[in-house]
């Protein structure tokens, strides 16, 4: 059921919308971001400086953001996501060719006032891209060979323009964001298992291709793989990241050592410890009470969106909301499996809390629509 | 596109439960996140944390403070001196090149240094502190400090040295220390860990090495927090050490000065002892070195010179050297007649000049002989007839036990390097280490002091305070250790027949004051100094039947290794024996004639505790001993040591 065959009456207008917000998903956002001030203040040896206060300002910045495009009518995005996915795919190619170097990988834009990631926008419009598509594809035509090889092109256009950066983490989250959309979707199960026995054969061909002259990935990200099969075998090299993540998880034990009481993470002992691995330190301090707490958190957050979803009966904010949490379930899931020693280390900043704009700002972009699907559902 | 409601119903349930299914799976991943957390945070917490620990806590050993030595004045003989260093720190000095520069400009560097510097620096940290120049003046480092704002990075460190300020005097006894070696550590069974700190310096040799344990100490543990990169980020806990103990010696430096000086640069030595407590108070080994050189690293040249040097600087020959005793050794053969009653003091012997015995003729020093002599007259002047006969009643078995109760082929628990033990002769001995039959000639060689016995400087010395008291004086080097006395080496009687003793001390009298004495040309005039000694001259070479017949070679005429060994033991003052005393000149010649002045000499400076007054001495050589006493006023180099900075 779309909106166009209701009256809008119902909807709230004007800045009365903002008493409609998801309020829940709201305050559970301002939670998570929260955790992720501590974390980056104690990260910092007790200083707002040079984490913690940038990071708030920059929460304070997306809130409003999320606000803003929370405000505008969910049909408005619904009729510019194809836009914005070609400005994404576009950025994307912009980085590839005007890109700095930064990480051994081209994908910044330099916007002056931030860096701009074209990858993180991309995870948001591909999803909103798709849910468009499904919600003008008549639902009879989903499972038909021809409208289904269509959204794939449009999930494997980018996907190939980031792993060409090349960027494996952000390819697969995008593979499996706009793979979940399909799914969502209602296409046939028959689609998803081919595809999942052509991705094992896929991973199988990667091993096999290892030292042949068709490779086809390169040195250091078998390497990842590597230490992340074996991390002792390295302890001191690229198996390091995943020792001392361990240990410092290992150490916090049931309570943890006490607030800015982590001697892995004050020491340098952990890697990007105010980004990818900010969650050890959370839980080298607080322990597993305080690493579960994030869990549940987030896990409300998904919860919260999933029945948002459900209830809404426009079918574009419905999988979009879903294509939307299910990208920002990737994110942390993908991230804590890497910490805990369970996922290669691929470079996934865990949301909301480790340090990083772009990430945070299209990430409260992204909560704005879900806000504005969920203040504009039909009534 | 014309879409119906129950279409859109359809599509939307379709979502739902698609959504469903998603969010199972959702929900059992986090499900299984939280299962990998519990399993990492609580089931093995414990490893982790250890873990943890290990990675950021490193104990570091504090060297403790080396004990100091001092005379027994106070004055000091090994002391810590602070050493100066000049260090860098790659993060702080800016463009490595250029800093090395600018401190090439303040102090001179060493390019060998600074080469070695260059590679540390490169494979370490950039803030581990690398060494650029060591052992550096004080002046150096001043300039290095004034100019500190020019220099950033770069700062002047202090550690300790071992300095021993009166050099060449002390070499024997102190020896010296220098950093722990490979092979240190492989003789020791388990060292402590003190050791393996790079340069840490342990005693090599001397009072330095055998009385390591007391002079070492016990480390400190400092406990630190260090970051990723091994940088000490705070101090934990610290332990003190405890620094080595002190150690006073019974040497009185100011006498070891002159007596280092008085032997000069002949290949010699003197023990001085105090015949009452055992204190060794003077014992120097001629030609010395100065031990300073082995604490910073000796060059090769100047270690090849002290090797090969014909003097051989580098024994101790006070305790190390075993040498024929010669005359010396007389008394020994003597008391032991008289202590087994093979013989009277007035008893007279007939020296012909020579004794046959087994067919071989075995001669006197004197060609002509003494004729009539009793105990007195023979030691007086040193008539060989008298004693071979006495040998030949008595036997080797009997004169060499009697020896070793004098303490000769006695190894002395004196805390220096390489004590020989000497050799007192026996039948089973021969037979054991030559696999010979001992013969009569060995016993009469023996009576004398030549043949197998062999003594040392310190040796001699403890026989002749023995003589001196008749108990059974010990040497004694350590005073004190941390101001608590060592105990004394006074010993208890010797239980011999203080006639005999008496008489022995009495012919040892005759021989330097009697004007027929062979040391009566080192007299000491003096009434309550008199000194009584004995001289020996200890041949190194066989002089056949053909020499004697020719005339035997004028000890000058021989090359210096050939020439005998110049012996002379003394006590003095006669009546209250305080010091005893022991010189050897290797290959001096006569005993009298170059032994004898000098252990006058060294009892005179011993007994008034500084230059005796000339009317000490006969009136006929007083100027010779003054211009004397003049020339090692200058050739002392430290002329006066003054003392009781402590004690």
């Amino acid at each position: 059921m779309s909106y166009l065959e209701y009256t809008v009456k119902s909807v709230p207008t004007g800045f009365r919308k903002i008493l409609y917000l998801n309020w829940p998903l709201t305050i559970l956002l301002a939670s998570v971001a929260g955790v992720g001030f501590l974390m980056l203040y104690s990260v910092a040896g007790g200083s707002y400086m040079p984490w913690a206060e940038p990071q708030m300002e920059r929460f304070g910045v997306g809130l409003v953001l999320m606000v803003l495009v929370g405000l505008v009518p969910i049909w408005f995005w619904r009729s510019v996501s194809s836009v914005a996915y070609g400005v994404s795919v576009m950025l994307l190619i912009a980085v590839e060719l005007f890109g700095s170097i930064g990480m051994g990988a081209q994908r910044w834009i330099d916007l002056g006032f931030m860096r701009l990631q074209p990858s993180e926008l991309m995870k948001v419009t591909l999803v909103m891209f798709l849910a468009a598509y499904y919600d003008w594809l008549p639902p009879a035509k989903k499972s038909r060979p021809f409208w289904v090889l269509i959204p794939v092109v449009i999930i494997l256009v980018p996907t190939a323009l980031v792993l060409g950066q090349p960027d494996l983490g952000t390819a697969i989250l995008l593979l499996a964001a706009g793979g979940g959309l399909m799914f969502l979707a209602g296409v046939h199960w028959a689609y998803f298992a081919a595809v999942l026995a052509a991705g094992i054969g896929l991973i199988a061909a990667v091993f096999q291709s290892r030292g042949t002259p068709w490779q086809l990935i390169k040195d250091y990200q078998y390497r990842r793989i590597d230490t992340f099969l074996d991390p002792s075998s390295d302890p001191l090299g690229a198996g390091y990241h995943i020792t001392q993540s361990k240990i410092a998880l290992g150490s916090g034990g049931w309570t943890g050592r006490g607030f800015m009481q982590g001697t892995q993470s004050r020491l340098n002992f952990l890697p990007e410890k105010h980004t990818d691995f900010i969650f050890t330190t959370l839980a080298e301090e607080f322990g597993f009470v305080g690493g579960f707490s994030l869990l549940v958190l987030y896990t409300l957050i998904i919860f919260f969106c999933v029945v948002s979803a459900v209830n809404n009966r426009d079918r574009f904010s419905s999988l979009l909301i879903l294509g939307l949490a299910l990208n920002f379930f990737l994110f942390f899931s993908v991230n804590m499996s890497m910490v805990m020693g369970l996922a290669p280390v691929v470079g996934v900043p865990l949301p909301l809390v480790s340090y990083g704009g772009s990430a945070m700002l299209v990430l409260m972009l992204a909560f704005g629509f879900v806000q504005s699907a969920h203040i504009h559902r039909p009534r | 596109m014309k879409r119906t409601r129950a279409d859109a119903e359809a599509g939307n349930r379709t979502i739902s439960r698609r959504a469903a299914v998603l969010g199972g799976l959702q929900l059992a991943f986090v499900g299984g996140l939280a299962a990998r957390m519990n399993f990492l945070q609580v089931d093995q917490a414990d490893q982790f944390r250890l873990l943890a620990e290990d990675n950021r806590i490193k104990d570091s050993l504090i060297p403790p403070a080396r004990g100091e030595v001092f005379d027994r004045n106070g004055v000091q003989l090994a002391k810590n001196v602070p050493s100066y260093r000049i260090i860098v720190k790659r993060e702080d000095i800016g463009d490595v090149d250029e800093a090395l520069e600018r401190l090439g400009r303040v102090v001179r560097l060493d390019p060998d240094d600074l080469e070695r510097a260059m590679i540390e620096m490169k494979r370490s940290a950039p803030f581990h502190p690398i060494t650029v120049a060591e052992n550096v003046s004080w002046e150096d480092i001043s300039r290095v400090s004034v100019n500190a704002p020019a220099l950033p990075g770069v700062t002047p460190e202090v550690g300790l040295s071992r300095i021993y300020p009166l050099g060449s005097d002390f070499a024997h006894v102190l020896g010296y220390v220098g950093p722990v070696s490979d092979y240190d550590l492989e003789q020791m069974e388990a060292p402590d860990q003190l050791l393996l700190i790079p340069r840490f310096q342990i005693g090599k040799v001397g009072i330095e090495a055998k009385q390591e344990d007391r002079l070492r100490g016990k480390a400190g543990v400092k406990r630190e927090e260090v970051n990723a990169t091994g940088r000490v980020m705070r101090e934990l806990d610290r332990r003190e050490g405890r620094p080595g103990a002190d150690i006073q010696l019974t040497i009185d430096a100011n006498l070891q000065n002159y007596v280092q000086a008085r032997l000069g640069q002949e290949s010699a030595s003197a023990v001085v002892m105090d015949c009452e407590t055992g204190d060794l108070v003077a014992i120097a080994s001629a030609p010395s070195f100065d031990p300073n050189l082995f604490v910073r690293g000796i060059s090769v040249a100047n270690y090849k010179e002290l090797t090969e040097n014909i003097y051989r600087p580098l024994a101790s020959k006070t305790v190390q050297g075993a040498y024929p005793p010669g005359s010396t050794f007389k008394m020994m053969t003597a008391l032991a007649a008289l202590e087994e009653g093979m013989a009277q003091p007035d008893e007279t012997v007939y020296c012909p000049g020579y004794l046959e015995v087994a067919d071989r003729r075995f001669h006197c020093w004197k060609r002509g002989g003494h004729g009539y002599v009793d105990l007195q007259n023979s030691l007086k002047q040193s008539c060989d007839v008298y004693y071979y006969d006495l040998a030949l009643k008595v036997g080797i078995e009997k004169i060499s036990a009697m020896a070793q109760r004098f303490g000769l082929g006695v190894r002395h628990d004196v805390p220096m390097s390489a004590i020989s033990q000497g050799l007192t002769p026996t039948k089973d001995w021969k037979r054991r280490v030559h696999g010979q039959e001992w013969v009569i000639g060995d016993t009469v060689n023996a009576s004398i002091g030549q043949g197998y016995m062999l003594a040392s400087p310190l040796q001699l010395a403890v026989m002749t305070a023995r003589i001196a008291t008749g108990r059974n004086v010990t040497p004694r080097l350590v005073k004190s250790v941390d101001g608590i006395e060592e105990p004394s080496g006074a010993g208890e009687s010797m239980g011999l027949n203080e006639n005999n003793l008496r008489k022995m001390r009495r012919a040892m009298y005759d021989v330097v004051n009697d004007r027929r004495g062979t040391g009566y040309g080192s007299r000491i005039i003096t009434e309550g100094m008199r000194m009584a000694g004995k001289s020996g001259t200890s041949q190194v070479r066989n002089i056949t039947a053909a020499e004697r017949a020719r005339g035997v070679v004028n000890n000058n005429d021989l090359p210096w290794e050939r020439r005998d060994h110049a012996l002379f033991v003394s006590f003095a003052p006669m009546e209250n024996p305080k010091y005893a005393v022991s010189v050897i000149v290797e290959h001096g010649g006569g005993g009298s004639s170059a032994a004898a002045p000098i252990a006058r000499d060294v009892t005179l400076q011993a007994l008034y505790g500084g230059p005796p007054p000339l009317d000490a001495y006969p009136s006929k050589d007083r100027g010779r001993i003054k211009a004397q006493q003049e020339e090692l006023q200058a050739v002392r180099p430290l002329a006066d040591l003054g003392g009781s900075d402590q004690a």
